[in-house]
């Protein structure tokens, strides 16, 4: 209960306690409207998640979803996308009567961005539905639309009042990533749109963050004793934060192309993992409390140097990959084919604490890698001492704790065993932990959860306008040691883990990359 | 696959399922609690396991279904073991117990030696249930025990024995059918005008338990009086009204599927609220092993409500559908 009782401090609902856990947070009366209603996205994951909200109860009686977009679409021509969408996509099964009772909420706007004519219809149109299905004033403007957009919608937004917050009621803004291309442009896009919104009312959707299990990194670390003794330089050697993804960019040179993988992966979702990854405890579990061992963490994480030799970046050629022929960067449509961009990147960060001192923290990211795995890899120091001789440790790695956040979800440890037989010989196991076969279907998708937070308002998930821009200041140095750079990046085979680079960088230290 | 056991003891049924864990993987590992299904030999017994099986999709769990035959039969024992896609994300092991083998201490006898090591037991009557299920054999063996006084020979009589003999951690799925109707409610009261509620009426069928309950419910957390009236038609819970200064929060659902909301100075707005099956109250049940205070105090509620004769009747609502 935040927003949708602002002001109200003294009123207690008598039907809700603290220890009626059964009761699910509805949103209160509302309605989402959704810029770019006929992306990928807005089909793939808002339309589904919207659906799997209803049919599990989660959304108010009345809510309204309204889409704007250039098509020439009647309200009907929207339910029939968004019933497809809902078929082929969503989570949880269909069932008539929630459809029906959803599908009554769908308004449909068409209209550019440029038109004035097409946001005064769409402000009535929103203040319709406040007479019609009672979504009392709260309205969420989701911004499934490129960057480049931004203002001219933002604009638009505060210039036919519906960007204007009266009372109790409430106006959210959702934005997509990419948050700006540098620290440069992130703040010039917080500007525009905190001049519109304020930064309370401003929700950056990182949808890694929705997952369970990032989630779960805070339980397992601060509800659990057996952990956290553990999670500090005495006994981690390194940690390696991967996301590999093994499809190309075909077809997505325009927002790629020049942009590339650190760009892309890194600024947002792997230094969000590091945050969590390394964060000492809240206070509280409260936004607030999070947010402030966020900043925190971030602003004690440093680049290592020198760039040249702790940084990797390359770009895929093409060849077979999992028995398909697949083409390079290069040849991929819509690219220069004299393009720099990186499509792999890695970068070596450290920790200025005391808990982290003199531990690597390891980013990369990569597109047409071995497999789609996004993980966390705690790896531990070898023992100290061993009683055993080196002969029986042979096979013995080094102990290591893995969150595997995508797919297959879980927790995996590592650590060694005696083999059986006669002979004292020690190799490494492994323990496993599966959302799959733990909690089955239970996990909500991650858009479903940020959803449902932007409407109850909610904010814990969503990265405020400091770590952006933090995250900006963090990485920028190396994009402008890479644009200074005569050569690379370095090609690397579709369907391997990266360049040779990023092996050397490792190597530098004595140490390997994990194989996910 | 499904492995039958017949003339069989628990230490052939525990030697067989480790047998088949080490030929099929890893069955048991991964098992978050234990479900002991206690029902009698019959048709109903497979509709229970089904939902038990569909639970298991969010919490995998080992199912025990004690399935007591014939009392006169000569002692005998036939169990089942079933796992992989006949077994939903559980493993299921049912247990025939004839002749003296159908008591209640026989049957917590052969159900203790299967319990998964340290994992939660949660023990579920989907019919008739003991007078006090805390104190039965088997029910004593359970953090969680889950009765059905709905699917009772006479549900009313169910409900009042609930009254007297609850202990903490017992639960009824008459008060999980309730969920999304007092979800509605609080969620309708979060918003302004903020104003006490001065009076309640609950209308539901003659016969039902979850009327009751939620009477019982706003009964204990509303400082109001309550009215617990019988509708002329409908099924379950039919209404809902929350008198207060400015007008009533009103929540109606006549034909059992769809909800209407109504409050003063808002329009009308319908809601998906069809009656819930076992499966998915049972799975809510597991989500939580912890003993539901609120239900208790729900259920301490029902005597500060007045039953009333009258009846009312419920408007239609005009929907599309």
């Amino acid at each position: 209960m935040s927003a949708s009782t602002t002001g109200t401090a003294q009123w207690v609902n008598p039907l809700r306690d603290p220890r009626d856990k059964r009761l699910p947070r509805i949103a209160g009366p509302c309605g989402l409207v959704i810029f770019g209603v006929t992306g990928d996205l807005s089909r793939k994951k808002l339309m589904p998640a919207i659906y799997d909200l209803a049919n599990r109860g989660l959304l108010p009686p009345g809510f309204a979803l309204t889409g704007f977009a250039r098509r020439d679409w009647a309200d009907q021509d929207f339910g029939n996308v968004v019933y497809e969408a809902v078929r082929e996509h969503a989570r949880t099964p269909f069932r008539q009567s929630v459809w029906d009772r959803l599908a009554e909420g769908f308004r449909f706007v068409p209209g550019s961005f440029d038109d004035d004519a097409s946001f005064d219809q769409l402000e009535k149109t929103v203040r319709d539905l406040d007479r019609v299905r009672g979504t009392g004033g709260n309205h969420a403007f989701y911004l499934s639309i490129p960057p480049g957009a931004f203002p001219v919608v933002c604009k638009q937004l505060a210039r036919s009042g519906l960007s204007a917050q009266n009372g109790d009621q409430w106006r959210r803004v959702v934005i997509e990533k990419p948050f700006g291309h540098d620290l440069r442009s992130a703040r010039e896009l917080n500007a525009i749109v905190n001049d519109v919104f304020p930064e309370d009312s401003v929700f950056r959707i990182d949808h890694y963050l929705g997952k369970e299990t990032v989630q779960n990194v805070l339980a397992m670390r601060f509800a659990n004793q057996l952990f956290e003794p553990i999670w500090n330089a005495h006994y981690i050697d390194q940690v390696q934060i991967t996301m590999a993804e093994d499809i190309g960019l075909g077809g997505r040179a325009g927002y790629y192309d020049g942009i590339g993988a650190a760009r892309d992966v890194i600024q947002n979702h792997l230094l969000q993992l590091l945050a969590f990854t390394a964060m000492e405890e809240p206070v509280a579990f409260s936004s607030d409390e999070l947010r402030a061992e966020k900043i925190k963490v971030l602003n004690a994480t440093k680049l290592v140097g020198p760039l040249h030799e702790t940084t990797a970046r390359g770009q895929y050629e093409g060849g077979w990959q999992g028995g398909e022929k697949v083409r390079g960067l290069t040849q991929e449509e819509g690219f220069d084919p004299e393009s720099r961009t990186e499509t792999y990147a890695a970068i070596t960060c450290e920790v200025a604490t005391r808990r982290w001192a003199g531990v690597p923290f390891y980013l990369r990211t990569g597109k047409r890698l071995g497999r789609r795995v996004t993980e966390i890899a705690i790896i531990f120091k070898r023992a100290p001492h061993l009683p055993f001789d080196s002969t029986m440790t042979e096979e013995l790695g080094q102990n290591a704790i893995v969150v595997r956040v995508q797919p297959d979800e879980g927790v995996t440890m590592r650590f060694g065993s005696k083999v059986p037989g006669s002979q004292m010989e020690v190799r490494d196991v492994t323990m496993d932990f599966g959302y799959g076969t733990a909690f089955t279907e239970a996990s909500p998708e991650a858009y479903e959860r940020l959803i449902l937070d932007v409407l109850l308002g909610e904010p814990s998930l969503f990265p405020v306008n400091d770590e952006v821009e933090r995250s900006w200041e963090i990485l920028d140095p190396v994009i402008e040691h890479w644009a200074a750079q005569d050569a690379g990046p370095d090609p690397y085979p579709a369907g391997s883990w990266g360049p040779e680079s990023a092996n050397r960088m490792l190597a530098r230290t004595g140490r390997t990359w994990r194989r996910p | 696959m499904i492995v039958d056991l017949p003339s069989t003891n628990i230490s052939k049924v525990n030697k067989k399922l480790v047998q088949l864990r080490e030929s099929g993987g890893v069955l048991a590992l991964g098992r978050v609690l234990t479900l002991v299904i206690i029902t009698d030999d019959g048709a109903t017994t497979e509709d229970a396991i089904d939902a038990a099986n569909e639970a298991s999709r969010e919490h995998p769990c080992r199912v025990i279904v004690l399935a007591r035959g014939y009392r006169e039969a000569a002692p005998r024992l036939d169990a089942q073991i079933r796992v992989g896609g006949d077994a939903g994300a559980s493993e299921v092991i049912v247990l025939r117990g004839y002749g003296a083998l159908a008591d209640n201490g026989a049957a917590a006898g052969m159900v203790m030696p299967l319990l998964l090591p340290d994992a939660p037991v949660v023990a579920w009557w989907p019919g008739d249930a003991p007078d006090v299920p805390a104190e039965d054999e088997v029910g004593r063996l359970a953090q969680r025990r889950i009765t059905d006084a709905l699917a009772c020979a006479d549900p009313v009589a169910a409900l009042a024995q609930r009254r007297v003999g609850h202990r903490a951690g017992d639960t009824d799925l008459a008060w999980s059918r309730l969920t999304f109707w007092r979800a509605l409610l609080a969620t309708a009261m979060d918003a302004p005008p903020f104003e006490p509620i001065t009076h309640v009426t609950v209308v539901g069928e003659r016969v039902s338990p979850s009327a009751d309950l939620l009477a019982g419910w706003l009964a204990a957390r509303l400082d109001a009086a309550v009215e617990r009236r019988p509708a002329t038609t409908g099924k379950g819970m039919v209404s809902v009204r929350l008198e207060r200064a400015s007008g009533p929060i009103e929540l109606v659902r006549p034909d059992g599927r769809v909800g209407r909301l109504s409050q003063p100075g808002q329009p009308d707005r319908l809601v998906a609220l069809a009656r819930r099956e076992v499966r998915d109250c049972l799975a809510e049940e597991l989500r939580r092993l912890d003993p539901d205070e609120i239900y208790g105090a729900a259920l301490a509620g029902i005597g500060r409500v007045a039953d009333l004769d009258a009846p009312v009747s419920a408007p239609t609502l005009a929907t599309s559908s």
